[in-house]
């Protein structure tokens, strides 16, 4: 369990960027922080492996303060992935990039090879095992950035913009990929703006801005709320938006994506041929 | 004359195995709104890198084909006399921003072309309005959000008049609101002094409504080109575009039997809707 408490933290002659936040992320759970730029997101979650101490209040990762622990030494159980990819990026190639907490964390060259292979393949990323990382495509080397923190198994994955410069098919595989981290009882917590990728993967949604957590709860919940979304400076998901639009046809508020609308308006449609049909009937 | 004209455009990075982008040819006319997209690695950076001539002065490979820009043919070309012609615009402005003021940072382009000075601070001034960031020019680019520092440096590149604008996703890192209020301001000025836009985006649901026309590649070939409403079909979802959720949606409904149009945007989308439920 992460478990952050009444944090405060401003950066080095700068104000306040976290106010007194307050949360708590059960083990197992998927959860996406969304807000502002600037809101305090990746600030907030640099504090879950240590990269940063809060001033005041406390973080608590499985029952231990942050501040007691090293970063090296909360790594192995927090697994942070950065928005950027060149911010964590440097070895020659793509298997070596894997390859090098793996040996710090002291696993044996087998298992170093046989977790490298593997989750090179669920990434997609075979191709590029002897590749630099720096001649891969934008994309791609944000790819490369997951697989070297997910090669060495942490129990809590989080994820900082991990939907920005993929196309829809990664996306979509990315999805799938965090379906298959939750099912293994990981905890995936995701930083991002992407309204629409939050509306397909319906994780619990909190709500952060300027520093402080302004709305808890289910994707549908969160992201119909006109006011809450317009205060974080997000959109409703466009289908959500339709919906609203459609009140006065019985168009349901809480449906924010595409399947879920198709099958309202098919239902809407037999309704109505039904409708239509039994006058013929009679 | 086309603005951008691109004839068996091919390019094979040093080293890498096989091209990025292969015999595209494609005419762009001056004053057009044209999305380029495509799947990760499809060779939409490639293509805007030989734009600017950024290919092949500064990445080495092999260039082959024909790509005149604002009537000015690439080949031979230094960046620096390119980007007179064409401004570019990339993902993270913090690149692109240095300066200790947005102003100066606004002007640094014109103090290198060697722009007089009354001139100069005359352009900088006008982009700066233009962009909307007339009343934040004393401030440091760091203390500005996201969305300022992009159209900061999208001021910095107006300043310099080019033709033809050029943005590789300039909206990755902004946030919805911001992002919508950037496109806006970046059609907005596209249609008020004629600039030709391309702009690289994979956020459709966001700029689908200001293109003319969308260009999709993939696998280094230009797959799709034509109006929005053509492009977002079955192909382009098949290649992995993302297309508008609404769009999505009437993908679906067709699939299911039903007889709908291509909406493009949210409102022409409760239009079409509101028409098939109350038939």
């Amino acid at each position: 369990m992460i478990s952050i408490q009444n944090v405060t933290f401003h950066y080095p002659d700068g104000p306040d960027v976290l106010q007194g936040a307050n949360l708590e992320i059960r083990d197992g759970e998927f959860v996406a922080i969304m807000g502002e730029n600037g809101a305090g997101k990746t600030t907030l979650v640099k504090m879950f492996n240590g990269l940063l101490k809060p001033d005041n209040g406390t973080i608590t990762v499985d029952g231990i303060d942050t501040r007691k622990k090293s970063v090296a030494q909360l790594s192995r159980d927090v697994g942070l992935i950065f928005q950027n990819p060149d911010n964590q990026l440097f070895a020659e190639t793509v298997a070596q990039e894997l390859a090098f907490s793996l040996r710090n964390f002291g696993f044996s060259e087998d298992v170093i090879e046989r977790r490298v292979t593997s989750i090179l393949n669920t990434l997609d990323l075979e191709r590029y095992e002897k590749s630099s990382p720096f001649v891969l495509s934008g994309g791609e080397r944000k790819r490369v950035a997951l697989a070297a923190i997910l090669v060495w198994d942490p129990k809590h994955v989080i994820m900082d913009e991990p939907t920005i410069g993929q196309d829809y098919l990664q996306k979509d595989r990315l999805r799938n990929f965090i379906m298959q981290l939750v099912s293994q009882g990981k905890t995936v917590v995701i930083v991002t703006h992407d309204v629409e990728f939050v509306a397909e993967c319906m994780p619990r949604v909190v709500l952060l801005s300027h520093g402080k957590v302004i709305g808890d709860g289910s994707a549908t919940t969160i992201l119909t709320n006109s006011s809450l979304v317009q205060q974080a400076s997000l959109v409703l998901p466009q289908i959500s938006t339709l919906m609203k639009n459609l009140a006065d046809l019985g168009a349901p508020s809480e449906i924010i994506d595409a399947y879920s609308a198709r099958d309202f308006v098919v239902a809407q449609m037999r309704r109505k041929g039904e409708a239509r049909a039994r006058p013929l009937k009679s | 004359m086309a603005a951008i004209s691109a004839r068996n455009l091919s390019f094979k990075y040093a080293g890498a195995e096989k091209p990025s982008m292969e015999n595209v040819s494609v005419s762009i006319e001056k004053g057009e709104f044209v999305i380029l997209t495509g799947p990760s690695g499809c060779g939409k950076t490639t293509l805007c890198r030989c734009l600017n001539g950024l290919i092949p002065n500064f990445y080495s490979g092999d260039l082959t084909g024909n790509l005149e820009v604002d009537g000015v043919n690439v080949a031979g070309k230094t960046t620096a006399e390119l980007a007179s012609h064409v401004g570019f615009v990339f993902q993270n402005p913090e690149n692109q921003l240095f300066s200790l003021s947005v102003e100066r940072d606004v002007g640094f382009g014109l103090e290198n072309m060697g722009v007089p000075r009354e001139e100069a601070i005359e352009r900088v001034q006008w982009a700066m309005r233009a962009t909307g960031i007339f009343d934040l020019r004393g401030k440091a680019p760091y203390e500005l959000s996201g969305g300022q520092q992009q159209r900061a440096a999208i001021a910095g590149i107006l300043a310099m008049q080019p033709k033809i604008l050029v943005l590789d996703e300039p909206t990755s890192f902004l946030d919805p609101k911001s992002a919508e209020e950037i496109v806006a301001a970046i059609a907005k000025l596209s249609h008020d002094i004629g600039l030709t836009t391309l702009l690289v985006e994979h956020r459709l649901d966001i700029v689908s409504r200001y293109a003319d026309r969308v260009i999709v590649m993939d696998e280094g070939k230009v797959e799709l080109d034509g109006a929005p409403g053509e492009v977002y079909n079955d192909r382009a979802r098949l290649i992995g575009v993302g297309l508008p959720r609404v769009t999505m949606l009437f993908h679906l409904l067709r699939t299911e039997g039903f007889d709908v149009n291509n909406p493009i945007t949210v409102e022409q989308a409760s239009d079409e809707l509101r028409r098939l439920l109350t038939k």
